[in-house]
């Protein structure tokens, strides 16, 4: 817990707290780490071989294969949120399932399962992105700033 | 009568006539199975979204209470129920279709022990001949409610707990047949300060530890009183806080007596972290394993105190702490 939290905090409940701390199981972040660094690894070599797969029979090239393998991964993650097993891969994984595009997807896909029960459109369509709004947000914005500043350091004859 | 400052005595002992207790699909493969009435293999109940499951849940908790109970519904002057789902739809639309005159109350899951201590209040009185306790909680539907998306893929801690899908239901009544009310402690609300909604375990063991010395102190009991003290759903990790927190506090309860519905409802190899959590997880242990139990002789005088955290998923983005509470409710055989 932050310092500036435990300060709001009174005496009795602050050592109540390393009471009921001493006796919660930690997370375990090495094995966490091993498992996403082990999941993260298959799916991005996953990625790899499709791409590699597309650029062989199919006529793309290393700039264009990245849009066909990135739909193959997000149908496979879609396809298991559906089934209803990728969230029991994501409890073992964490964020080796988390982080690449595949997590992305799910996010999507399990608002959108989640909320058919209130309709297509004020159900699905306005909680579809419910989990994926922000990463757009602020993805979207982020690439704004930096686009911006590229911008003016080109017009100031810069780099 | 009340008893010092926040337990009642009920003189004359109101009888719980009728009990029932419904599971899920989870449950069925639980520690538990046998004792209860009713297990669905289905999580949807064959409704079409997890909200009308959960009212089904609660409905034929209800109805069972009432046959096993031998009574006809319109018999019943009370109707007292609480659930978690926004507005307590479960409990209101349940009440819409027995047409008992109805109390919605809301004490997280802690609602079980709530319901009975009211019910016995009113029948203890005679305000009420018949009253009707229930209360239901849905894995999906508070997944739904408090979290995420049951489909996300979010890793949880080993704090986290899992929400029972069931519900419970008892008849009380002035007389007859069956385990009989003989107390109940109110709980006061308790915040510790802790935030982290994947750890209610340690948030509420507080609660249940500022509960039972309440229940202790204002009735001049102790733990010799009592076959069997249960706390409704604080997990491994609360019962190990709270276990070890009473001792401190001076409270002597030895620990094959200190049990937790949260730790029986489950068996260890299902994967349900730190135990099992909701209204459900309380009642259905209550009404249906300890109950058989007591009629069975094994038990003869129980204390549930069924622990509720009291939070809701805007009060946590808005970085509030978790204020809980407890209710104890003692029954006899």
């Amino acid at each position: 817990m932050s310092s500036k939290k435990r300060k709001k905090l009174t005496p009795i409940q602050q050592q109540y707290q390393d009471f009921a701390h001493a006796r919660e199981p930690k997370r375990p972040i090495l094995r966490n780490c091993f498992r996403a660094f082990l999941v993260g690894g298959i799916i991005s070599t996953m990625g790899q071989g499709l791409m590699w797969f597309f650029m062989t029979y199919f006529n793309f090239d290393e700039k264009t294969a990245g849009n066909p393998t990135v739909a193959v991964l997000i149908f496979i993650s879609i396809l298991f949120t559906s089934l209803g097993f990728y969230d029991h891969i994501a409890q073992w994984a964490g964020a080796g399932t988390a982080v690449p595009v595949t997590g992305f997807a799910n996010t999507i896909a399990s608002a959108a399962l989640e909320h058919k029960s209130e309709g297509y459109v004020l159900g699905v369509g306005g909680n579809m992105f419910k989990l994926a709004g922000p990463v757009i947000v602020y993805g979207v914005f982020s690439a704004f700033a930096v686009a911006t500043v590229v911008v003016i350091i080109k017009m100031l004859g810069g780099v | 009568m009340l008893q010092g400052q926040q337990s009642w005595l009920f003189e004359n002992k109101p009888v719980i006539i009728g009990s029932a207790s419904i599971g899920g699909p989870f449950e069925a493969q639980g520690n538990l199975a046998a004792d209860f009435d009713l297990l669905h293999d289905d999580l949807w109940l064959g409704q079409d979204s997890y909200e009308k499951a959960e009212k089904k849940l609660l409905e034929q908790a209800c109805e069972t209470a009432i046959k096993k109970a031998g009574v006809k519904k319109e018999d019943i002057q009370v109707f007292l129920s609480g659930d978690l789902i926004n507005q307590i739809i479960s409990s209101s639309f349940t009440a819409r279709t027995l047409g008992i005159p109805y109390f919605g109350l809301y004490g997280a899951c802690s609602s079980s022990m709530e319901g009975l201590t009211l019910a016995s209040l009113m029948v203890d009185s005679r305000f009420a001949k018949l009253a009707l306790a229930a209360t239901s909680s849905h894995n999906a539907a508070s997944e739904k409610q408090y979290r995420y998306p049951t489909e996300y893929g979010a890793q949880k801690p080993p704090t986290a707990q899992w929400t029972v899908t069931g519900a419970g239901a008892v008849v009380v009544a002035q007389q007859g047949q069956g385990p009989r009310v003989t107390s109940a402690t109110i709980g006061r609300v308790v915040d510790m300060g802790l935030s982290d909604p994947f750890n209610m375990g340690a948030a509420m063991a507080p609660a249940a530890v500022d509960t039972l010395e309440a229940h202790f102190r204002d009735l001049n009991v102790s733990a010799a009183d009592y076959d069997l003290i249960a706390t409704g759903d604080l997990g491994k990790i609360g019962y190990r806080i709270a276990a070890d927190l009473l001792a401190k506090h001076g409270i002597d309860i030895p620990e094959e007596k200190l049990t937790d519905c949260g730790m029986l409802i489950y068996k260890d190899t299902q994967p349900v972290l730190a135990g099992g959590s909701g209204c459900a997880c309380a009642a259905t242990t209550t009404y249906g394993h300890f109950f058989k139990r007591m009629r069975k002789g094994e038990l003869k005088k129980i204390l549930v105190v069924a622990t509720g955290a009291l939070l809701s998923p805007m009060s946590y983005q808005q970085k509030e702490t978790i204020p809980c509470i407890a209710h104890a409710v003692a029954i006899e055989m």
